[in-house]
């Protein structure tokens, strides 16, 4: 049913996993996130992750908690999540937003979906939000046409990572260690095996996020997973500007095609 | 939970007391709060866990606690007679002891040798680390900056009682930033920690689990009111921040539709001045730490900043049964204003010699207020929550006693 399937497929003909990277809408203002979501997409991400900055990002460690809190001071409002999704679709790229559920519910579910939709988005991720207590989302979200990635981490119990598959379209997202986001030294040899307890409920192609920073990381993952998901690494690189983050997607891409 | 084993006014089984509750968490806690959950259940109908608990509340904690008539104090509530629950003189000095022991004894039954607590004013997290002194425990504390500077002896005190206590620099550095730091210590390491929530917010199963656990302080107060003034009361009166004592409380009378159950929230410097963490009466629903309940926040969905005099109640969210108690107009919520809070701690120190912590002063405010509604046939019970001793500083400060540093 949905974009993110198409851009699936096209990936495993190529015989390889996707690359998709996380950026913070308004980070480190509007205007410059555009630009350097342009440069992820440009550098070779198959699919991008604009976060929204929250005031209260639970799941996230110092890296991205640092960078929430510049865009909401440089007076991000959560309306221009829309443009940016827009400027990513207009730039050739694909889009899904991960959102702490907040700012959703505060919107209006309905009103957040058909905003997403209208610029070219195609799902949302939620950290905060299982399928127990996504019934409006489960709704919107087909009438929409939109993409639900819930997570699964290595805690969850095989009932659990079944209820979550079955409520999940796109793909699903699998937390590979125990702990908040953050660039690490090692991605964690537990995310193989959810990766591995994933696939056995599931035909959906599974991202693998969290801790993941150099092509070499990148490559590992790609070995056992669908996706490499990358965030706190391309929010320091998007410290040092838009060079920095194409060639942090260069080298990524370069580490999923090996 | 089963729905066998449901009593009314618990929530279902998901956790939801009406449209608020639930859990809105990440998928890695979810685990966790499961495993909380089955082991809350079985703990509650094994009869040596209930004996463990009652016998710590008894001879450790100096439970019942008290309940004192407040004649002088009443004569500025237009006559009315005030009760006073006195929470303050339970062991660490407030009710939150109640909370700690029981999931306490939980930790040490899922075999986890670590906690981690939040802290606002520090009186959870001196109980927090005063039970895990008593049970060998390994506890971290999470404070924000701001409140480790205006309530630095009790950092003090949960240092010599062997706690770790790390200030929050995070988002607002208060009670909320504490709390988002505590989760995520939790998610990174839920094997070996529980994390001890001390007020009755969260995801399930806390706010109905940290309610039950205070249920005895309602208990005892309706038992007592009936032997000291032969009947029920008119109103029962709690501050509320996140609203643990209050929930507490009222859950003895909630079964009696002729008392008025009644929370103060923290006025700041008045409503209209934005400054303030009157959540319930000035808030709107959403989700905030694992739960949907009212909360403070913007256009957008953003957390606002909740102010108060008092460090343990401001906190831009509240407990989800709270929320629903609102909503079907079984409790009322009002707000009570930083000065007329601290009137209310030097009138009742002044009348009855007895110190109140700032934030249970709300509530002696409050009543206040409702004694002269009442007039002089009122009857009004108040949990005083906690005692001021930790508050000297500030309250020396608001008074002029000594020198504004």
């Amino acid at each position: 049913m949905s974009g993110l399937n198409t851009l699936f497929e096209q990936v495993k003909a190529e015989d390889r996993a996707a690359l998709i990277g996380y950026l913070p809408a308004g980070y480190p203002t509007v205007a410059e996130s555009k630009e350097l979501l342009a440069a992820m997409i440009d550098g070779g991400c198959d699919l991008v992750e604009v976060g929204v900055p929250y005031s209260d990002p639970v799941m996230d460690g110092p890296t991205i908690q640092v960078a929430a809190d510049t865009a909401l001071r440089n007076g991000f409002r959560l309306r221009q999540t829309f443009d940016v999704v827009q400027s990513v679709t207009d730039h050739g790229g694909h889009a899904v937003v991960m959102t702490y559920w907040n700012p959703v519910h505060h919107y209006g579910v309905d009103a957040f979906a058909r905003d997403l939709a209208a610029a070219g988005g195609h799902g949302l991720i939620t950290p905060d939000l299982v399928p127990d207590e996504a019934e409006d989302w489960l709704d919107v979200s087909e009438r929409h046409e939109l993409d639900r990635i819930f997570l699964v981490a290595p805690s969850s119990s095989e009932e659990r990572i079944v209820r979550t598959v079955k409520s999940s379209s796109g793909f699903v997202y699998a937390t590979a260690v125990m702990g908040v986001t953050g660039a690490r030294e090692s991605v964690g040899a537990g995310a193989a095996e959810l990766v591995r307890r994933t696939r056995a409920h599931t035909d959906l192609p599974i991202g693998v996020g969290l801790g993941v920073r150099s092509g070499d990381q990148a490559a590992e993952v790609a070995s056992f997973a669908d996706a490499v998901i990358v965030g706190s690494a391309f929010v320091t690189a998007a410290q040092e500007g838009t060079g920095a983050v194409r060639a942090l997607a260069e080298e990524l891409a370069g580490g999923v095609r090996r | 939970m089963t729905e066998q084993q449901r009593k009314p006014h618990d929530p279902d089984e998901r956790g939801h007391f009406g449209p608020y509750g639930g859990r809105f968490m990440p998928e890695a806690l979810i685990g966790a709060l499961d495993e909380l959950a089955a082991e809350y259940d079985k703990a509650q109908r094994d009869s040596a866990f209930v004996e463990e608990f009652t016998r710590l509340l008894r001879d450790y904690a100096n439970r019942p606690s008290l309940l004192t008539e407040a004649p002088r104090f009443a004569e500025h509530a237009g006559g009315a007679r005030i009760f006073l629950k006195r929470e303050d003189l339970n062991h660490t000095g407030s009710h939150k002891i109640n909370n700690v022991l029981g999931q306490a004894l939980l930790t040490k039954r899922m075999g986890k040798k670590r906690v981690i607590a939040e802290t606002g004013a520090g009186q959870h997290g001196v109980a927090t680390a005063t039970a895990c002194a008593l049970m060998g425990l390994e506890c971290t504390v999470y404070m924000g900056q701001v409140d480790t500077e205006r309530q630095a002896l009790n950092v003090a005190r949960m240092n010599l009682l062997g706690a770790e206590v790390i200030p929050v620099t995070t988002g607002s550095r208060t009670l909320k930033d504490a709390i988002n730091e505590a989760l995520r210590d939790w998610v990174s390491n839920v094997d070996t920690t529980h994390y001890l929530l001390g007020t009755a917010a969260g995801a399930h199963p806390f706010p109905v689990m940290v309610r039950n656990f205070h249920k005895i302080i309602g208990e005892e107060a309706r038992r007592q009111i009936l032997e000291q003034a032969g009947k029920l009361p008119d109103a029962v009166a709690a501050c509320v921040g996140g609203g643990s004592n209050a929930i507490g409380i009222f859950h003895g009378f909630i079964d009696d539709p002729d008392v008025r159950l009644v929370g103060f929230e923290p006025g700041g410097h008045g409503i209209d001045s934005g400054e303030h963490g009157a959540t319930l009466s000035h808030g709107t629903p959403g989700v905030l730490h694992g739960a949907r309940s009212y909360l403070l926040q913007d256009d957008d969905g953003q957390t606002i900043e909740a102010y108060s005099i008092s460090a343990g109640l401001d906190y831009p969210g509240v407990g989800p049964e709270h929320a629903w108690l609102k909503d079907t107009g079984r409790a009322e919520y009002r707000s009570v204003t930083d000065d007329e809070a601290m009137d209310a701690f030097q009138l009742l120190s002044r009348t009855e010699g007895i110190i109140p912590a700032i934030e249970s002063a709300h509530a002696l405010a409050g009543a206040l207020v409702l004694g002269r509604e009442l007039g002089p046939d009122g009857l009004i019970v108040v949990n005083l929550s906690g005692r001021g001793d930790k508050d000297m500083d500030t309250a020396a400060k608001h008074f002029g006693y000594v020198e504004d540093s």
